[in-house]
This record gives structure tokens, C-alpha cells and sequence, in this order.
């Protein structure tokens, strides 16, 4: 941890924010969206 | 160095696409792994598809961050933002160059034998004017009656969701196959003129268009994982402008070697005949490195 303290705080703000995401709901919010044909993706919607 | 990374590239684009029961199925894969961000442009909605789109995740929950506010919800993209972060915040753009399913169609497209063109530095802002417009602001401002905003880069540009997810789900549902109209087809354009860039420019996709290497190249400078160049050593010989799959032109000064344009394929750091290229990983010494590259 001596060196690089910025890289170190981004990784960790990151952990943070992915962590936050999974407990307000995002990750099934993500998988509802990904379960499900994307019609924008595929040129339709 | 370059056949592992190869391998990699390999076991990655079978590990995006790893479910290979869609051909008797009736849905896309449902299963848990689809909560998880694949570190590279793999399209969702691909019938073969065992992990989730970062960049189409990102535009969804920017696209609906009025509703979900407007019932308590704390959604805004932290997840995925989080996801890309954590894997830049390590490595910078070491997905594009290793793990990501287009970019090494990308590879393979170039190495078709015609007439190969460079492409200006001023290309270098697309992927970021991409970022910003297409995913950013354009799903967050424009937005329906209730607020509920599109996937505008996943609606009218991404050639991984017209390959991956458009052209099979189209060839294997005929309900889908009506639908079609000038939607499709201008995107089908897209698909093709992208991967005609491809076949002449190396890498195209990624250095003019790509929004998601974008995200990454903001970490190249700051992540635990970075090159270092040693003007000592540097002979001037150019071998690692000449191979790099960006034209990035480090050996000069034109360029730095941890630009965001970087995607990180290491192919300076392997040719380099006086090892002026060296993997920086926070604490490990130079002359460790360099021992480790003559010694593998």
C-alpha cells in the first residue's frame, strides 16, 4: 500500500460503488434487463 | 507474451458466450452469472450470452434514473460504474487488449490482406465524444413522458448487439424477422461499414468508436498496473510504434506510454530489443521484470 495511494483509493471507491449498487438493487435490476431480448440492442426497438 | 494473450482472448470470448444450449432453448441465458459485468463489449442479449454487457447496463440505469428516483430508488449505474472501475483502477485498458470479444474480432479482420490505412490523432476523442453524448447524456435528457430514457448507443450504433444478438435472434425467430425495418437496417450499415474499418485500420472500433474502452483509458494512468518506458535504453529503433495496434508513439515523446488510447497488449514491451519497456506493478522493481522477460 506504499505506493500508488491514488490507484489504491480509486480501487477502493470503485469496491465501494459496485457494493452500494448490489445492496440498492442494481445487480438485479441489471440481470432483469439482461434476462430479457434486448430490443434496442438488436435493432428493433 | 502475444500466444498467451491470444489464448486469453480465446478462453474470454468462449467465457462471455460460454451458454451453448440456446439452439434448443426458447430464451436467452437466465441464469446468476448474468448479475455479473463481462470486462469487455459482449453483447447481453446474445442467445449465447452467460454474462452481462457493461456498457448496455450502464445505459440502462442511466436511462432510468428519474423513475427509479422517482420511487426511492437509488439506482444510477453505481454497479456497473463500480465493476469497470474496479478493473481499471487494477489494470486500465488490459481488458480491451486481452479480454474483450470485439476487439479480437477486430484482430482477426485486419489481418485480411488489402491495402491498411492510419488513422488521424484527432479520431482519438471519438470514443470519449461517444461516451459523453451516447451514453451519458443523450439517455439521460431525452426521455419519454414518464422519464424513462434509451440505450442510444446500444439502439443506433453497437455493431457487437447487431452481430451478436441482432443477426442470430433474426435468422432464428421469425416473429423477430418482421419487425425488422429501417431501424435494423441502418444498423446492419453501421455493422458493416465498422467492420470494413476494421479490415483496413487496425483496432478501428476501439481508437474511433468504442465508448467502454473509453471508460477504461481513463484509468491507464492511474492504475496499480502500468507500463514504464526508460529513455536510457531507448536505441530509437521504432519497433514498438510500428507494432503497436493504436499507433502510439511513446519512443519520441509524441505520445505517453500509459495514454488511454492504450489497450495494453504488451506487443512494445515484448519486442523491445533493449527492454526500455517495462511492466510496472506498484511495487515491483524494474530489474525484476526484466529478469522475469528474459527468462519466459
Amino acid at each position: 500500500m506504499r505506493k500508488r495511494p491514488l490507484s489504491w483509493a480509486l480501487l477502493v471507491v470503485s469496491s465501494l460503488l459496485a457494493a452500494f449498487g448490489v445492496w440498492a438493487g442494481e445487480a438485479s435490476a441489471l440481470w432483469q434487463k439482461a434476462v430479457s431480448v434486448c430490443l434496442s440492442c438488436i435493432g428493433i426497438g | 507474451m502475444e500466444r498467451g494473450r491470444r489464448r486469453i482472448q480465446i478462453f474470454s470470448l468462449l467465457l462471455a458466450n460460454s451458454y451453448w444450449l440456446f439452439p434448443w432453448k426458447d430464451r436467452i441465458f437466465q441464469g446468476w452469472t448474468k448479475r455479473i459485468c463481462f470486462p469487455g463489449l459482449n453483447c447481453y442479449s446474445c442467445p449465447a450470452a452467460a454474462f452481462s454487457c457493461p456498457l448496455g447496463g450502464l445505459q440502462n440505469a442511466i436511462a432510468g434514473i428519474r423513475p427509479a428516483f422517482a420511487v426511492h430508488q437509488l439506482h444510477f449505474g453505481a454497479y456497473v460504474l463500480g465493476t469497470i472501475g474496479i478493473f481499471g483502477s487494477l489494470m486500465g485498458r488490459i481488458p480491451c487488449g486481452w479480454f474483450c470479444p470485439f476487439g479480437y474480432l477486430q484482430e482477426w479482420l485486419y489481418r485480411i490482406p488489402v491495402r491498411k490505412f492510419s488513422l488521424p490523432r484527432i479520431f482519438r476523442w471519438g470514443p470519449y465524444l461517444f461516451l459523453l453524448f451516447f451514453v451519458v447524456l443523450l439517455p439521460l435528457f431525452v426521455v419519454d413522458v414518464v422519464g424513462f430514457g434509451s440505450a442510444w448507443f446500444c439502439k443506433f450504433v453497437c455493431p457487437a448487439g447487431t452481430l451478436e444478438a441482432g443477426l442470430p435472434l433474426l435468422a432464428m425467430e421469425p416473429g423477430l424477422r418482421r419487425l425488422a425495418g429501417m431501424l435494423f437496417f441502418s444498423k446492419l450499415a453501421v455493422l458493416f461499414a465498422i467492420l470494413a474499418g476494421c479490415v483496413v485500420t487496425n483496432r478501428f472500433f476501439c481508437r474511433t468508436i468504442c465508448p467502454l474502452g473509453a471508460l477504461f483509458g481513463l484509468f491507464n494512468r492511474v492504475s496499480l498496473l502500468r507500463l514504464r518506458f526508460d529513455s536510457d535504453r531507448c536505441v530509437q529503433c521504432s519497433a514498438c510504434r510500428r507494432i503497436c495496434p493504436v499507433d502510439i508513439s511513446f519512443f519520441d515523446g509524441t505520445d505517453s506510454i500509459n495514454s488511454g488510447a492504450c489497450i495494453r497488449c504488451m506487443r512494445c514491451y515484448t519486442i523491445c530489443p533493449a527492454g526500455a519497456v517495462s511492466i510496472d506493478l506498484y511495487d515491483v522493481r524494474d530489474h525484476t521484470v526484466q529478469e522475469e522477460k528474459g527468462g519466459s
